[in-house]
């Protein structure tokens, strides 16, 4: 615990090495995460969390590679969280986000993080939002998120950016792609990337047919970008940040911020609500009554009931 | 779930674009429970920068171009990191192994195994004890 508090005091005097360190801390167990989150109160907000997310192979990284000099005129310095996924079978990862990523030209104006899911399905890796908040406490005025490649439900992003980019390419879908729940309403801005390719046109033509009848959502800015050649991106960052700007003027940020507050407690919460049922479904006497019910000795709600009453104890 | 993944970082040096080598091998290390972070071709100062902000336990260098170039990411990455072990690999020449391992860097030439790279992955972090 004294080891955490220096290297909490290193990071915020700017020691790159400790903030380096501290990002590998809450990585490694759920109480140095809660030992770093409290420390960390009140909490900072000042960074602006920037969320790209949308299906693998979308141009996620590269077009994260091209706004980042934007993101440097604007902010001067820019941190960049990339999350990928763990295997669930050997619980490794191969993190490939920054190979796109060079930046070299920018030096310490920059900091990519790569960060491996560890099992968590929402997009993110359990240690994420903590990640936001050292970042942010260490003031970094700009954390951009790339989730994991994502299908249609992963999207625990909307709970932790302030604005939420999702990336799709020409030919995605159609209709019925853009009219099922999730990503579609996930988005503040959208970028149909590789937008060279054929059926950009389409694209756009289904997604706002989708957007328009999202009822409690103003319409969100529909960008074409090709990030390969930098073109639109620069368009892009505008859109971007400029509904950053309404998020402020319209007082949706604090909304949104309480939400994520609100997120945060809900998710240690259910993860030591996880624990506590991993722990009774690993006592030998839950393990007797499940060998009995599966056998039909033993009726099942009774195993239920006792692992109810052991985490309850 | 085992929340304590070692992390290992995976670099070119120079300018050759071999790329199935350290593919193969970021694979293998993956497949063992490494966390694999690659860089690909890279210059000296951005291999010492991911080293540092991605706070890794060993850095792993795939030799490409001369053994300059590779001999002088080494020294800044020991510079950066001086708690970080280093391995290497690739087409690595009699003369430019015995320099790497002068520096303290261990050296898997052409016709190496697989499993000889994990094992050594496995003891250069710590997580095994042989």
């Amino acid at each position: 615990m004294h080891d955490i508090q220096q290297l909490i005091s290193a990071a915020l005097d700017g020691k790159r090495a400790a903030l380096a360190r501290l990002l590998s801390v809450i990585e490694g167990a759920d109480q140095n995460l809660l030992a770093i989150e409290s420390q960390l109160t009140p909490p900072v907000g000042e960074a602006f969390v920037i969320g790209i997310t949308g299906p693998p192979g979308a141009g996620k990284s590269t077009l994260i590679n091209r706004l980042v000099p934007h993101a440097l005129e604007s902010f001067g310095q820019a941190a960049v969280l990339a999350i990928d996924p763990s295997s669930p079978f050997s619980q490794g990862a191969l993190l490939g986000d920054r190979v796109r990523m060079q930046g070299g030209e920018f030096g310490e104006r920059v900091f990519i993080r790569s960060m491996a899911s560890r099992g968590e399905e929402g997009g993110l890796a359990r240690a994420t939002s903590t990640a936001v908040r050292l970042f942010d406490a260490c003031k970094w005025p700009v954390v951009i998120i790339e989730t994991l490649g994502i299908g249609q439900v992963e999207l625990d992003i909307m709970n932790l950016a302030d604005t939420v980019l999702v990336v799709l390419n020409p030919g995605w879908g159609d209709e019925i792609q853009a009219n099922k729940a999730g990503l579609t309403e996930a988005g503040d801005v959208f970028a149909i990337n590789k937008a060279d390719k054929p059926g950009a046109a389409q694209t756009r033509k289904d997604l706002l047919d989708s957007v328009s009848l999202i009822s409690s959502k103003s319409m969100p800015d529909i960008m074409e970008t090709v990030a390969t050649t930098d073109k639109g991106v620069l368009e892009l960052w505008q859109a971007i940040t400029a509904h950053h700007a309404r998020l402020i003027s319209s007082g949706e940020l604090v909304e949104r911020r309480h939400n994520r507050q609100r997120g945060l407690i809900r998710r240690i919460i259910s993860d030591q609500i996880n624990r506590l049922m991993d722990d009774a479904l690993n006592t030998e006497e839950v393990a007797m009554l499940l060998e009995k019910s599966t056998v039909g000795e033993v009726d099942i709600h009774k195993a239920l009931h006792r692992v109810l009453a052991l985490m309850n104890r | 779930m085992d929340h304590s993944q070692k992390r290992i970082l995976m670099a070119k040096t120079g300018l050759d674009g071999h790329w199935r080598g350290p593919t193969i091998v970021a694979r293998a290390l993956r497949d063992a429970g490494f966390e694999v972070i690659m860089i690909g071709m890279a210059n000296t100062d951005d291999i010492v920068r991911a080293a540092v902000d991605e706070d890794v336990d060993l850095v792993g260098l795939n030799i490409g171009g001369h053994i300059n170039v590779a001999l002088r990411a080494v020294n800044s990455v020991r510079e950066a990191r001086p708690d970080v072990p280093i391995f290497a690999g690739g087409t690595v020449p009699p003369h430019a192994k015995k320099q790497l391992e002068a520096l303290d860097v261990e050296v898997f030439p052409p016709g190496s195994q697989l499993v000889d790279i994990v094992a050594a992955a496995d003891r250069l972090t710590g997580r095994s004890a042989d």
